[in-house]
């Protein structure tokens, strides 16, 4: 025989501590330093009187009471409640619609409207929010011009500012989730279990209720708490429409607490720690009831191919709904966009406006400091985040999916926790434990840094594992068979195989720091701007012209971005 | 040489605990061909992946080539990666980003060996000509065909020479034809090599027909060790006489000897002479088994017989091409025969039926009931 294995021979006695335990302590102490501070801290200092040049910061339950004995509270609690539900149905009722005209029925148009269903989840909340009101406002919003022109109607017929026209901007902004999810649904659903309904003597309607509902509830419950969550913790709606129209939620009350003069840090605590309460719940559910769906699953794997439905003559009904969807998601936003940016001043549209078009808003950004120091930033941040929490999340899920150390669920856990964070919440703690840390990085880039890491961990968390699970164990077994460490394995094997599902994960967490809003506008400072930050502060100081601009050349990296991504990806799986 | 003492592996289930591994014992000679046999869940590849290191065992002992690898004594785990193997696996995990020289040259990279890079090349050359696969370096190793990732799997586990070659179940995602053909490969390289080799499967034509000794489990337990043609002539349980091959069970108990290792049982259907080498005392309860081949199905009574013949009612017939394949019924009793395809009987027929001592076994019907 080879003197291949002569060192094997001595007995090896495999230590107590071996490498992916002390691999599991390491992460186990980053991703819990990230997450479980903010939390305690937030809780902790919901209960201490205001800190006023080093008094106070004693024990007090005046924030609650303040916080939720005050009359003006049961309102915020309605609004939040209102704004949520409303949103929840208008997104459930247009995504699923669409989702059924795509993939169940022979509308012409369907092909096409797959192509573009990604880009309306790619506009960053704050532009989606401003061009809305652009459209829509009763005094400049060119949807209510143009109707007063063409009915000739004494006063506008819509306003914005009002919770209808919150739900509205919200529901519409969510409905490509619901899109994306429903349509999956429709597509794995396997044919054959209603057509053995219908062989079973069922009719249309019984096989609809009793087959097609009920396999889907878990999976419909699941969209309705993830919409009902996504209500409660938005930001820019709520801040943007919501302030000036004096309807206040949750999160638009917390930022007016830290944003107000005096900063009221104990009542946005208060606030914030009930409302993690709420989503906490909300989580709870939703990971009951997918737990539920993945029961229920119908998908098998197999191609199906779908039982379509011939629309007749209301195939152009459908083609029509598509159009109209198209128009309200992207091209009318986008335009008001783009003609507000080529404008020296607010005009609306018409042919003596067209000679006043310039390009000069454009030029005119970066000659800003703010503005180029915020790209900078932004482009900085969004990749640092992105490429810390891929590496550190490839080694967490390895970890949790792959090994069999006792403490691993704790790492899942953990790195799992942001998820109950909204994003105005996680700003108010991180200002909470830089305070009282004696760690300066308050109001510097660093602490957006960490906010980022902290609330994106559990998306590159679900990216790793879900590739993870998709590589055969016996990929590695093989290796470790074949004389490699576990860290050999790891790198060789491991690392290059999840490289596509890293490269996801990245590009989508790239892209969702570069629109964070939400905890960045707790926590920047100056030098620290970042572009979500400065579209806010253009809104706040009237610089509409500015804002479009910069908003239009935002969309346009973030769509190439995302397309890049998409190639990236089918080039790996090829 | 491979010696495994009382293995013991227990997984935690939801309610109690799942034995896989009931405290096995076996011994492979050098260059053996050995086969772990039995149903899925009978703990055979968890036996296999305790010897490859991939599983820790919870008791007992493992020595590969006079090495302990594992001994709970005294607290000795030796990882995979320094254990004298190469493995098989049922996927075959053939590294998807790596061309077929990569994967092949992954154990001599990542060993303790700091071999150069043409020694390295003149290896893998080698063993890649071995398997038949020479001249396909280059390609990406998922642009193979079932077999020649197989082969590929087979030569990255050779390449460092190991000791003991351990196959999971290497030959069932072959499809039927390739199977056969990959199965007389296998066993002519490893008679080649030499190598001492450990191979599982739940399909026992394969085990027949490539192994040197045969190790049948059942519930984490083995049940019967032997040569093929011992395990499948002389079954010593019930389980194993119907797991190998199929076989026709009858409930008796032995009146008395009537020759040489031949006893005479009784049973409600009638008496019967078996085989019984370890001798067995009259009263005793046994179970015969009597393979379907070995029922010989005549029209009429034959002459001369010692025990007489059963008389029976032809229940069922299906032509299968090479044979015929006849229910029989003996009063409650069903019995299974398989006959040559030009004999022509029709439902209902009676037949008489004719044993030969040698191949009726008798067995202790205690243990395992046939699953």
């Amino acid at each position: 025989m080879a003197p291949a294995f002569a060192g094997s021979h001595a007995p090896a006695l495999r230590s107590r501590v071996s490498g992916p335990t002390l691999l599991l302590i390491g992460a186990a102490l980053l991703v819990g330093y990230l997450t479980v501070f903010p939390l305690i801290f937030l809780v902790y200092g919901s209960f201490l009187t205001p800190i006023v040049g080093g008094q106070g910061g004693t024990f007090t339950l005046d924030n609650f009471v303040k916080a939720y004995a005050d009359r003006s509270t049961v309102p915020i609690l309605l609004n939040s409640i209102a704004f949520s539900a409303g949103t929840t149905a208008v997104a459930f009722v247009i995504g699923t619609v669409l989702a059924w005209i795509t993939e169940r029925t022979n509308a012409p148009l369907r092909r096409l409207f797959f192509a573009m269903s990604l880009i309306p989840l790619i506009i960053p909340g704050i532009l989606f929010t401003v061009s809305w009101i652009f459209l829509l406002s009763p005094r400049i919003g060119l949807i209510n011009l143009w109707l007063q022109d063409l009915l000739g109607l004494p006063a506008a017929p819509f306003n914005v500012y009002s919770l209808p026209g919150m739900i509205w901007v919200e529901g519409l902004h969510w409905s490509p989730i619901v899109y994306l999810l429903m349509s999956a649904a429709f597509r794995s659903m396997d044919p054959a279990l209603e057509e053995s309904a219908l062989m079973s003597g069922a009719g249309l309607g019984a096989t609809f209720y009793h087959v097609t509902l009920k396999l889907n509830l878990p999976m419909i419950l699941s969209v309705f708490l993830l919409l009902f969550l996504r209500g409660l913790e938005t930001f820019e709606v709520p801040a943007i429409i919501g302030l000036p129209a004096g309807i206040q939620v949750f999160t638009s009350k917390i930022f007016m607490a830290i944003k107000g003069y005096p900063s009221d840090f104990g009542l946005a605590g208060a606030y914030s720690t009930v409302l993690l309460v709420l989503t906490s719940l909300g989580i709870y559910l939703y990971a009951r009831v997918t737990r539920e769906a993945a029961r229920f699953a119908t998908v098998t794997g197999k191609g199906f191919r779908p039982r379509v439905i011939d629309l007749g003559p209301w195939r152009y009904a459908a083609a029509a709904v598509i159009v109209a969807y198209l128009a309200v998601m992207v091209m009318l936003p986008v335009f008001v966009l783009l003609w507000n940016s080529l404008l020296p001043f607010y005009l609306k549209p018409s042919v003596q406006a067209l000679s006043r078009l310039t390009l000069e808003n454009y030029p005119f950004v970066f000659k800003l400091p703010k503005t180029t120091r915020a790209i900078t930033n932004s482009v900085a941040l969004s990749v640092a985040s992105a490429t810390i929490i891929m590496l550190l999340t490839s080694v967490v899920a390895w970890i949790v999916v792959r090994t069999r150390i006792r403490g691993r669920w704790l790492l899942d856990n953990l790195a799992s926790m942001p998820l109950i964070f909204p994003s105005v919440v996680m700003g108010v703690a991180l200002i909470w434990v830089y305070l009282t840390l004696p760690i300066p990085i308050y109001g510097t880039i660093w602490i957006l840094l960490v906010a980022y890491v902290t609330r994106f961990l559990p998306y590159g968390l679900r990216a790793c594992s879900s590739g993870l699970v998709q590589i055969h164990r016996e990929l590695e077994e093989a290796a470790e068979i074949s004389g490699a460490s576990w860290r050999r394995s790891f790198t060789s094997i491991v690392l290059p195989l999840l490289r596509p599902a890293m490269v996801a994960g990245w590009m989508y967490i790239v892209i969702v720091s570069v629109r964070e809003l939400g905890s960045s506008i707790f926590l920047w400072g100056p030098g620290a701007e970042v572009l979500s930050v400065i579209i806010f502060d253009f809104w706040q100081t009237g610089h509409f012209q500015e804002l479009c601009a910069l908003g239009i050349m935002l969309v346009l990296a973030l769509v190439v971005l995302a397309l890049f991504s998409q190639r990236l990806s089918q080039r790996f799986v090829a | 040489m491979v010696k495994i003492t009382g293995l013991v592996r227990v997984f935690p289930a939801e309610r109690g605990a799942v034995v896989a591994c009931d405290r096995i014992s076996f011994e492979i000679p050098p260059g053996r061909f050995f086969t772990l046999l039995g149903p899925s869940g009978c703990g055979k590849t968890t036996t296999l992946r305790c010897i490859a290191g991939l599983e820790r065992p919870d008791d007992g002992e493992i020595m590969l080539d006079q090495v302990t690898v594992y001994s709970a004594r005294q607290r000795l785990f030796v990882p995979p990666n320094q254990r004298s193997i190469g493995m098989v696996f049922q996927s075959y995990a053939i590294w998807p980003h790596m061309t077929v020289f990569d994967n092949v040259a992954f154990p001599l990279r990542v060993g303790r060996m700091r071999l150069s890079s043409a020694e390295i090349d003149r290896r893998v050359r080698g063993v890649l000509a071995v398997v038949r696969l020479d001249g396909l370096e280059q390609r990406p190793a998922t642009k193979l065909s079932g077999g020649q990732q197989q082969r590929l799997a087979l030569a990255r586990a050779l390449v460092r020479e190991p000791q003991v070659l351990l196959l999971d179940e290497p030959l069932s995602n072959l499809d039927a034809k390739l199977r056969e053909q990959m199965r007389l490969e296998l066993r002519a390289l490893q008679r080649q090599l030499g190598i001492t080799t450990i191979y599982v499967t739940h399909d026992q034509v394969e085990a027949l027909a490539m192994s040197n000794i045969i190790a049948v489990m059942h519930d984490g337990r083995i049940m019967q060790v032997g040569p093929p043609r011992e395990i499948y002539e002389r079954p010593q349980s019930p389980f194993v006489a119907d797991f190998i091959g199929s076989t026709n069970l009858i409930r008796g108990r032995v009146a008395g000897p009537v020759g040489v290792d031949l006893h005479r049982v009784d049973t409600t259907h009638g008496p019967i002479i078996c085989t019984i080498t370890e001798g067995a005392a009259p009263q005793t309860d046994v179970l015969v088994s009597i393979r379907p081949e070995d029922v010989v199905i005549r029209d009429g009574p034959p002459a001369g017989t010692p025990a007489g013949t059963w008389e029976a009612t032809v229940e069922q017939v299906v032509f299968l091409g090479e044979s015929v394949d006849c229910r029989l019924a003996v009063g409650e009793l069903i019995l299974r025969a398989h006959a040559h395809p030009s004999v022509r009987f029709r439902r209902g027929d009676r037949v008489h039926l004719e044993f030969n001592p040698e191949r009726c076994i008798a067995i202790r019907p205690e243990g395992d009931a046939p699953a």
